[in-house]
């Protein structure tokens, strides 16, 4: 991958971070293909090859109904998310799909609250580069957390 | 301050029934502690996990009893074995894996060594170090290593479940469970073999006994959540039983879910969305199984520490570890069974997706009860009311109760003597 590639990679990573934490749910849906898969995941599932996550979505379609259910139907104290993600690390590159990981760590901070460390852990993406950009064929977040503060209501 | 609003030294329940529970009893230490004794560490069998997770000889699972730490372990010849994680010398908590498999356990500070089962079988220098001819040091003549194993539990398990109790005086698992609640006990756990599908784990921040009131609750649950509302999967006016032991310490709720449709019942409840769609309706992709025998919902909750669960397809054990008076880890272990098709698990994935931490049902309960603990905390001379459906205890044939928390109370005041 040339710099150039490199430098629309990384902005595309950093776009989705603005797109959740500035809760900009149209911007973050449209970062997804029709069938794409996202999954967020403990640790402990991923490394012992059970397939449970604590979301697990397996199109765009579900991401819209998440959306909804977090916006519309889940009651939860109001929280921020920020997101510090890292510099992707390329895996492979090729015939228009990109597989690329980085690091993240989520603070949260609720509404009388200071920020605390919520969740921590990797992306492990499949990219497809379209005419319109990128586009997540499948986003697993893999959390190193033993377990969630509580309840996870946004997406990371 | 006068005397009536002094928080007593001693707690008194103050109340001539269990339609009203003081706030002290999730917030005093005290009362904490003794709950630990009680029902954690005497004459209760605990959960501990399912027989799958330790499928052959050697695998262990460390888990927790209350505040201790436990490990589930499979031994030679395939049975169960549930020991402390407390080496017997120093004290140390030697496992520090939360799986894995091995043929005997080593506190790695002095090297003890253990069976499978508990056993003590190897002490490094016993017998002290050989200088200039002579025996120097080493364990007095007299020690014993039999009377030096791991805290070893009694175990009881029942259609793949695994229940372990520190009381070795203690009645059968059956008898505990009661034969109301051991029918559907056996009908989710009909003996075929559990598939893990794996967990998802939480850190609640309340008391303990919040959860166990949270599924005895089937009032908040066709208000609070939209999902069952709206789908029909959990309603007031579903088809419902409230059951419970004779002790009145156990709970089943069972319900059969209707078709979702608007009527008297539902003008008034503002989580019902009539026009809510689903724009990928395979998270409720629901197939009926035989072995519901009708309920499409049985929500049990086994007291102190365990909540059964069956939601349609989606079959869960939620674990529940007390790490103080105002939190408590909350460990599901969701699973199948062995003879399901590939779209079967699927469907149970896909439909976890409503349970869990980030459950579209179950993200609020864990919220509700933080709330509910910082009210509680916050004045706690105060008292919890639990009086729909009358104010004694006695199972119903609908939901609009709260029989099982009254009953729960019930019990909680006779074993703690308040």
């Amino acid at each position: 991958m040339n710099a150039e590639n490199y430098l629309k990679l990384v902005q595309f990573y950093q776009d989705y971070a603005a797109a959740v934490d500035q809760e900009d749910w149209d911007a973050w849906l449209n970062m997804f293909t029709d069938d794409a898969k996202y999954k967020v995941q403990s640790r402990e599932n991923y490394d012992r090859d059970l397939p449970m996550a604590v979301l697990n979505m397996y199109s765009k379609n579900m991401l819209k109904d998440r959306v909804y259910g977090m916006t519309e139907t889940i009651f939860h104290e109001p929280y921020h998310q920020c997101h510090v993600v890292a510099s992707p690390r390329v895996i492979s590159a090729s015939g228009g799909e990109i597989e690329a990981q980085a690091n993240y760590s989520v603070f949260r901070t609720k509404t009388d609250g200071i920020a605390e460390v919520y969740n921590v852990g990797r992306y492990i993406d499949r990219i497809q580069v379209t005419d319109q950009g990128f586009k997540l064929a499948s986003r697993l977040c893999v959390f190193d957390n033993e377990m969630v503060l509580n309840s996870m209501i946004y997406p990371i | 301050m006068n005397q009536e609003n002094r928080i007593p030294m001693t707690p008194v329940w103050g109340h001539e029934d269990n339609s009203r529970i003081p706030y002290w009893a999730y917030t005093q230490e005290e009362v904490y502690k003794k709950e630990l004794e009680k029902f954690f560490y005497e004459k209760h069998w605990c959960y501990v996990g399912l027989e799958a997770e330790i499928p052959e000889p050697g695998d262990f699972k460390r888990t927790a009893i209350g505040e201790r730490s436990v490990i589930m372990v499979r031994g030679e010849e395939g049975e169960i074995y549930v020991v402390e994680n407390r080496c017997a010398h120093r004290g140390m908590r030697f496992c520090r894996e939360k799986h894995g498999k091995t043929k005997s356990f080593t506190c790695p500070y002095h090297q003890w060594n253990y069976t499978l089962e508990g056993e003590l079988q190897g002490v490094p220098f016993r017998r002290g170090v050989k200088q200039d001819g002579q025996v120097r040091g080493g364990m007095p003549k007299d020690f014993k290593p039999s009377e030096h194993g791991l805290n070893k539990l009694r175990v009881a398990e029942r259609g793949g479940v695994v229940f372990a109790s520190f009381d070795h005086e203690i009645e059968s698992l059956e008898d505990f469970l009661g034969p109301t609640i051991l029918k559907y006990f056996d009908r989710m756990f009909n003996g075929r073999k559990l598939k893990i599908l794996g967990y998802n784990k939480q850190r609640i921040p309340g008391n303990w006994k919040l959860m166990q009131e949270n599924i005895k609750d089937p009032y908040h649950a066709g208000l609070l959540h939209t999902w069952f509302v709206t789908f029909g999967l959990w309603r007031a006016d579903n088809r419902s039983e409230l059951r419970m032991d004779d002790h009145f310490r156990h709970a089943a709720m069972v319900s059969t879910r209707g078709d979702g449709s608007k009527n008297a019942d539902t003008t008034n409840i503002s989580s019902f969305k009539e026009s809510m769609k689903l724009h990928d309706p395979s998270f409720l992709d629901i197939e009926d199984e035989d072995w519901w025998g009708g309920p499409t919902a049985v929500m049990m909750t086994l007291f102190p520490n365990l909540v059964l669960q069956q939601n349609v397809n989606s079959v869960t054990t939620r674990h529940i570890q007390p790490t103080g008076i105002d939190s408590f880890d909350f460990v599901w272990t969701h699973f199948g069974f062995d003879d399901d098709t590939p779209e079967m698990t699927e469907r149970r994935l896909r439909q976890a997706n409503l349970f869990g931490p980030a459950g579209f049902v179950s993200a609020d309960d864990g919220e509700v009860i933080e709330f509910s603990h910082e009210g509680i905390e916050q004045n706690d001379r105060e008292q919890a009311l639990a009086v729909l459906g009358g104010r004694t205890v006695e199972e119903a044939d609908h939901m609009v109760s709260e029989a099982c928390i009254r009953g729960m109370y019930d019990y909680w005041r006779k074993v703690m003597g308040v």
